[in-house]
């Protein structure tokens, strides 16, 4: 099991944004009437990009509400799941992918990366307080290892040196393309295809 | 090799873009409503002439699972719920579909919809692939708008919606009663079967589970007829089926190819050989990492199918084939699967719960080399206490790799830890302590 730390300081309020209220409505619909409650992980995600990315109690108290729900079953769900983030992470957010196919293949060396550039430990934030990075497991793009995803977007086949670099323009305030850092096509079997090629050459 | 022309998968590396025009290019949407209009019984009939079986792991025959679904719709709606959860370390290959094929898998939920009777289908993706479930959304909206889902979906006359819903990041979400619970809306932890979903499953209402390969292949099999299916493959194990080939290979990378290919083909034709070459081979995990690794004499000659890797007690799982060579410290990698199960488990059964801890500080002090003689034993043993004792199969999922190590790699870990045969020196073992705990105070 996983454990996970709240944060000591929260907020004293939370209600959704307009934009929010927009989302959260819209994800509401998709359920039967009466089971709105499977919508509280989608709203969870929901409160936690409109916060920085990361979720107070009160977001949680305030989607109880929302969905009808008591507040400890919310509690529960953000507590059970590893990507509600209860304490608060940069706004760039890097998890590097240590699970035995990218370890193999050298996911440590993108850690050392991270401690150079971001912190020195895991969920900590750097020194300007924009970005923190963790180990995560197994992020199901094993054939690009080694691989970390910073906010939505994957970056694959990665080295150390690949890794600074990223980091560097990530702290600059750009965001660098996502995707294969060695050039190949998605999963293809780099160099060494074999199949569809006729499509490929079409 | 298999022929490019019995590729289902023609975009899987996205040479040609994943877009409604394209895919109907590739055969998509074409006749959909002619293969409803041959009805529900047909269209099972054709699946079970496919002998398809399930994709997600476990290898369940995908007819016998729909026919199980109530014939007539009671009071309770029928739902599809896809799984779209792959977290299975070693395992890529429903990522590509649900970037590079959206429309191949929406028009099989389409169709399984129909065959089952259910009028509303979700789709669990991880949370993890926000791209790519921006990517199916997309595809879905534009299904909607040429009115190829929604009311009178391709004209069948039958109404149908697709919803995604997202994970965050929990591995068990991937077993289906798991998935059901998170869909409602509660921790992800699995129900006691039976009742099995397809009578009471999502809300309490008959539910169909299927993984994303499974129903993205189903268009294909009915349009090209399941003789031709069950015509690939070896018998019980028909079909084709993309494989993710991963670790210390020269050109990892996913490929569809025919059910039965030989491991050995697999690694040296499509992923470019093991690096240091085939002698360096130390050992392979073929079915995603749950399933047991085969020692090099095993990787000469097994065929990647359900059946001939039960055979040598393992399993097909998902094909994600993970290649391990002599430079890596096998007791390492096992450590740091069990690791991962240890982070996975949900909780609800103590034999899991608190053993996947155990292995994974087991297996740490060995590959550290500082395990006492009695504990390679006493792994064994915790493996046999949590399997078979759990509610869900993550209990074997998290004990068969260990099993797997213990059985083929004895002398490694006898070595590393120098037993002496002669004197057994007691060690201070510390079980009961948590180290996850003591190393990291963020966790």
């Amino acid at each position: 099991m996983s454990l996970k730390k709240v944060s000591k300081e929260q907020p004293k309020s939370f209600e959704f944004n307009s934009n929010s209220l927009d989302a959260a409505k819209k994800i509401v619909s998709k359920y039967p009437e009466g089971k709105q409650q499977s919508a509280v992980m989608a709203l969870l995600y929901i409160a936690q990009r409109q916060n920085d990315n990361w979720i107070p109690l009160v977001a949680m108290k305030y989607i109880g509400k929302f969905l009808e729900m008591p507040y400890i079953k919310v509690y529960e769900v953000a507590t059970f799941y590893t990507m509600y983030n209860l304490t608060p992470v940069g706004k760039h957010f890097v998890q590097v992918c240590t699970t035995t196919p990218c370890m193999i293949r050298g996911a440590y060396k993108l850690v050392e990366a991270c401690k150079k550039k971001i912190s020195e430990k895991e969920n900590e934030l750097s020194k300007d307080k924009n970005c923190s990075w963790m180990e995560v497991e197994c992020l199901g793009a094993c054939v690009n290892a080694p691989m970390m995803q910073i906010n939505d977007d994957y970056y694959e086949d990665l080295d150390k040196e690949k890794t600074l670099k990223i980091l560097d323009e990530i702290l600059s305030g750009k965001t660098p393309k996502p995707g294969s850092y060695r050039g190949r096509l998605n999963a293809e079997p780099e160099n060494n295809r074999k199949t569809l090629m006729d499509i490929k050459n079409a | 090799m298999l022929k490019d022309e019995d590729r289902i998968f023609q975009n899987l590396y996205n040479d040609k873009g994943s877009d409604f025009v394209s895919s109907k290019e590739r055969g998509d949407w074409t006749n959909t409503k002619e293969l409803c209009e041959k009805g529900r019984e047909w269209i099972i009939n054709e699946v079970k002439i496919s002998e398809l079986r399930g994709r997600g792991g476990a290898g369940f025959p995908t007819g016998l699972k729909w026919s199980f679904a109530p014939k007539e719709v009671g009071s309770r709606p029928h739902y599809l719920v896809i799984n779209a959860d792959e977290s299975e370390p070693g395992t890529c290959k429903d990522r590509d579909i649900l970037r590079f094929e959206p429309h191949k898998l929406i028009e099989g939920c389409l169709i399984t919809s129909y065959a089952v009777n259910a009028h509303t289908c979700y789709i669990y993706i991880r949370g993890e692939y926000f791209n790519e479930g921006q990517k199916l959304q997309a595809a879905i909206d534009e299904a909607y708008e040429k009115k190829l889902i929604g009311k009178n979906a391709s004209g069948t006359d039958w109404d149908f919606d697709i919803h995604i819903h997202y994970g965050a990041g929990a591995y068990i979400c991937g077993e289906e009663t798991a998935l059901l619970e998170s869909l409602e809306g509660k921790k992800g932890q699995p129900r006691l079967k039976p009742p099995f979903p397809a009578l009471i499953g999502l809300y309490g209402c008959p539910t169909i589970i299927n993984n994303v390969e499974t129903v993205a292949v189903v268009p294909t099999i009915l349009r090209k007829g399941g003789k031709w299916f069950a015509s690939l493959g070896k018998p019980k194990n028909t079909g084709t089926k993309i494989f993710c080939i991963s670790g210390n290979v020269n050109n990892p990378g996913n490929v569809e190819e025919e059910m039965g290919i030989s491991l050995k083909e697999l690694i040296e034709t499509h992923a470019g050989g093991v690096i240091g070459g085939w002698n360096n081979l130390k050992a392979v995990i073929p079915g995603g990492s749950s399933m047991p690794l085969l020692p090099k004499k095993d990787c000469e000659t097994i065929t990647m199918d359900f059946d001939s890797l039960i055979a040598k007690k393992s399993g097909l799982g998902t094909a994600g084939i993970v290649v391990i060579n002599k430079d890596q410290d096998i007791i390492k990698c096992m450590a740091r699967i069990a690791r991962f199960y240890k982070h996975e488990s949900c909780g609800q059964c103590t034999p899991c719960r608190e053993g996947t801890g155990w292995m994974w500080r087991m297996l740490e002090r060995m590959a550290k080399g500082e395990a006492a003689r009695e504990e390679v034993d006493m792994l064994m043993d915790v493996t046999k206490q949590i399997e078979g004792h759990t509610i869900c199969a993550f209990g074997e999922g998290s004990s068969w790799p260990v099993q797997g190590l213990l059985r083929n790699f004895k002398k490694e870990i006898q070595e590393k830890n120098n037993f002496s045969p002669i004197f057994n020196t007691n060690k201070d073992i510390p079980y009961l302590v948590d180290q996850h705990l003591l190393d990291k105070k963020n966790a």
